[in-house]
């Protein structure tokens, strides 16, 4: 068991043919994904990587079936790629692309909400069922099967605390990437409770960070309907005010979307919380051993 | 990417946004034509630097004749003003705007900015115009009203009905103040910002409203497709430094401490910062270099880290995924001799070739760095290699 996506699920890449989208998507292949074809208008009828261009996603998912989209496309084409995605009966896209514009973001989210389509992203690594199935761009190597399921705002930090997971002798069920943007699609409160509900994974790991106030969301939900143990660490806790730390969405304006004030609430909902991230992995030792 | 006050009135002006009339200034000189072309008897010379809190620092003066704009003007020109929001070490005031007297007679606060949880614009209105807004915010909140905007919808006259009511605004003035609503909303909407602040928003004593204040943002990601926005770029309002690493796609941030830190990804970069804190040291910037973390973003990186003279360490922490770590150390080698490295740098590469990488350092059998095997173990090290231990 896992979350989202596995073994079967077919995936479609919108931005097929360039150089980004063909990298990860060969990488993506190798891991085992399903990937069935890919979009790139006027490409049509073409084969790369050995597998059909379609000119729309609606082709595509006729074609192949396809349920999920992997989205490469340049920012400024981000929002008219979800909304194909969802006009064409896509149920997940997973959108890579960093730099859309927040106003973007805004219209493709609303648009891909009417039409059931969840979204991951944009500006993210994706998400990984452990040798099952990975959509994005993180290192497949590193993410060993196991019981433990990860949410993270930052790639980097996705890796890191995957890693230190695996080097206490557990392993990932599935590691979602929700990027750092203003605007993103599923976060920690539409995931937690599928991560609640998959009985392979026994604990979670989230990482926020700084700006808005998804993770203050989380630990209110994590209070009224979490039972298995969750370990967080928040990144910034040492960010100037006002300053834009590298992800579009990691500011703290007006005094508001500190470390500081996302740790005491994550505490308060009986997180384990820590305050370095060089002890995300020891402390999920801990709460397993609790088991 | 942040604009000045008379960038954004010029911007509000296209939009029919009503602004008190003003110039812009560089000199003395330049201030006493813009008053005399302006006209009237009451003159008000305004500091352009982005910060809020310029009235209370002394940068805003009342002036009744073309003297004492001079006056004032040469007073405001070439201070650096100190405000709550531009640090202890203040900015320099190099343009000042002359504006018009107005005749006060209600202050209120407008605002719109994205409401990150709602996925939408809000516009925010308070009859605590003048004041700072968080302040506000933090002691009485009740007195801040917020309407939430679908942009698929957009403004609709109900939305600045309910602003104007709640404000207690008599019903003669509800229409100016909706159309004045309805027009912001549009500046804010049409050229990607990310918040528009007035503050006083005024009534006159005609019955006009007037922004006799105005602070914009913008979206960054959007200003490929909002040129005339780019171009009211300041750059002499920015960090240098931050200036120079945008332009080799590196994203930098000065902090105050003394361990430098050069990092892969945005997360990693402020879980680096946190742990050498956490670890008894003070981080001396946030540095991303991306996900290559090639031989030349790393020099460079090593260059603008350098700039500051506080750093006395250097800790690099790279998770090599996609990009292999042995290509990263074999960068770091190359980086040390394209650029003179004159402290002790602790390298941390975890990853994809991990091994390699550290075989490859060792054997470069450069003096000053130093292998980590974890992060902690890094932050630990680089803490004391900058305490000089």
């Amino acid at each position: 068991m896992s979350i989202l996506v596995n073994k079967d699920t077919k995936v479609i890449v919108q931005g097929f043919t360039g150089k980004e989208g063909s990298f990860h998507a060969e990488q993506c292949l190798a891991y085992g994904t399903k990937i069935m074809g890919g979009v790139t208008p006027g490409k049509g009828g073409q084969e790369h990587l050995g597998l059909p261009v379609f000119n729309t996603v609606r082709d595509a998912v006729v074609a192949t079936g396809a349920t999920v989209s992997m989205i490469f496309v340049p920012p400024a084409f981000v929002a008219d790629a979800v909304m194909e995605a969802a006009d064409a009966g896509i149920t997940m896209a997973v959108i890579i692309t960093e730099g859309a514009p927040v106003k973007d973001m805004m219209y493709a989210k609303a648009y891909a909400t009417k039409k059931d389509m969840m979204t991951i992203g944009p500006n993210c690594p994706g998400i990984i069922t452990a040798d099952e199935c990975k959509i994005g761009i993180m290192p497949g190597f590193i993410f060993k099967k196991g019981s433990i399921g990860l949410i993270s705002k930052s790639g980097t930090l996705t890796y890191e605390s995957a890693n230190q997971v695996v080097k206490e002798g557990f392993g990932i069920t599935t590691a979602v990437g929700i990027g750092g943007d203003p605007i993103i699609g599923l976060s920690y409160k539409q995931l937690l409770p599928m991560f609640e509900a998959d009985p392979e994974t026994k604990a979670i790991v989230m990482i926020g960070e700084i700006g808005g106030d998804l993770e203050i969301q989380a630990a209110a939900y994590i209070k009224e309907h979490i039972t298995k143990p969750v370990v967080a660490f928040i990144a910034g806790q040492t960010a100037p005010e006002g300053k834009r730390m590298g992800h579009a969405g990691a500011i703290i304006s007006g005094g508001a979307g500190t470390a500081a004030e996302k740790m005491a609430a994550l505490t308060a909902a009986g997180v384990t919380v820590v305050v370095s991230p060089a002890d995300i992995g020891k402390a999920v030792a801990e709460v397993m051993k609790k088991l | 990417m942040n604009i000045h006050e008379y960038q954004a009135k010029e911007l509000f002006k296209k939009y029919n946004v009503p602004t008190p009339n003003g110039h812009i200034a560089f000199t003395p000189e330049e201030a006493v034509r813009a008053a005399s072309d302006l006209g009237g008897s009451v003159w008000v010379v305004k500091a352009q630097i982005h910060a809020g809190g310029r009235g209370l620092g002394g940068g805003v003066k009342l002036a009744r004749s073309a003297a004492e704009v001079r006056e004032l003007a040469s007073e405001i020109l070439g201070m650096t003003l100190v405000t709550h929001q531009t640090g202890p070490e203040g900015k320099l005031v190099q343009k000042v705007y002359i504006e018009e007297g107005a005749d006060i007679q209600k202050e209120y606060y407008l605002g719109i900015l994205l409401d990150r949880a709602l996925e939408m614009p809000i516009m925010m209105a308070s009859t605590e115009g003048g004041m700072a807004i968080e302040d506000v915010a933090h002691n009485t909140p009740e007195k801040i009203i917020k309407v939430s905007i679908d942009p698929v919808t957009g403004f609709q006259g109900f939305h600045g009905r309910k602003l104007a009511f709640a404000l207690g605004l008599p019903k003669e003035d509800v229409n100016r103040f909706v159309k004045f609503a309805s027009a912001l909303y549009n500046v804010y909407m049409d050229n990607d910002a990310e918040m528009i602040e007035i503050n006083p928003l005024i009534k006159t004593g005609d019955g006009r409203f007037l922004a006799l204040d105005a602070k914009m943002g913008f979206d960054n990601n959007a200003l490929y497709r909002q040129e005339h926005v780019h171009e009211m770029r300041d750059l002499t309002e920015e960090e240098p430094t931050e200036v120079e690493a945008g332009k080799h796609d590196l994203s930098y941030i000065k902090l105050d401490g003394n361990v430098g830190c050069m990092v892969n990804g945005a997360g990693l970069a402020m879980g680096t910062m946190d742990t050498i804190n956490y670890e008894g040291g003070k981080p001396a910037n946030f540095l991303d270099v991306g996900g290559s973390a090639s031989a030349a973003t790393v020099a460079k990186g090593f260059e603008i880290i350098l700039k500051d003279p506080n750093v006395k360490a250097i800790f690099v922490n790279i998770f090599g995924g996609i990009v292999r770590c042995d290509r990263v150390a074999n960068g770091i080698i190359e980086a040390t001799k394209l650029t003179n490295v004159n402290v002790p740098v602790i390298v941390r590469l975890d990853g994809t070739n991990a091994i390699e990488a550290t075989e490859i350092l060792r054997n470069a059998g450069i003096k000053n760095i130093i292998a980590a095997t974890d992060l902690a173990d890094g932050a630990k090290k680089a803490v004391a290699a900058a305490k000089g231990e």
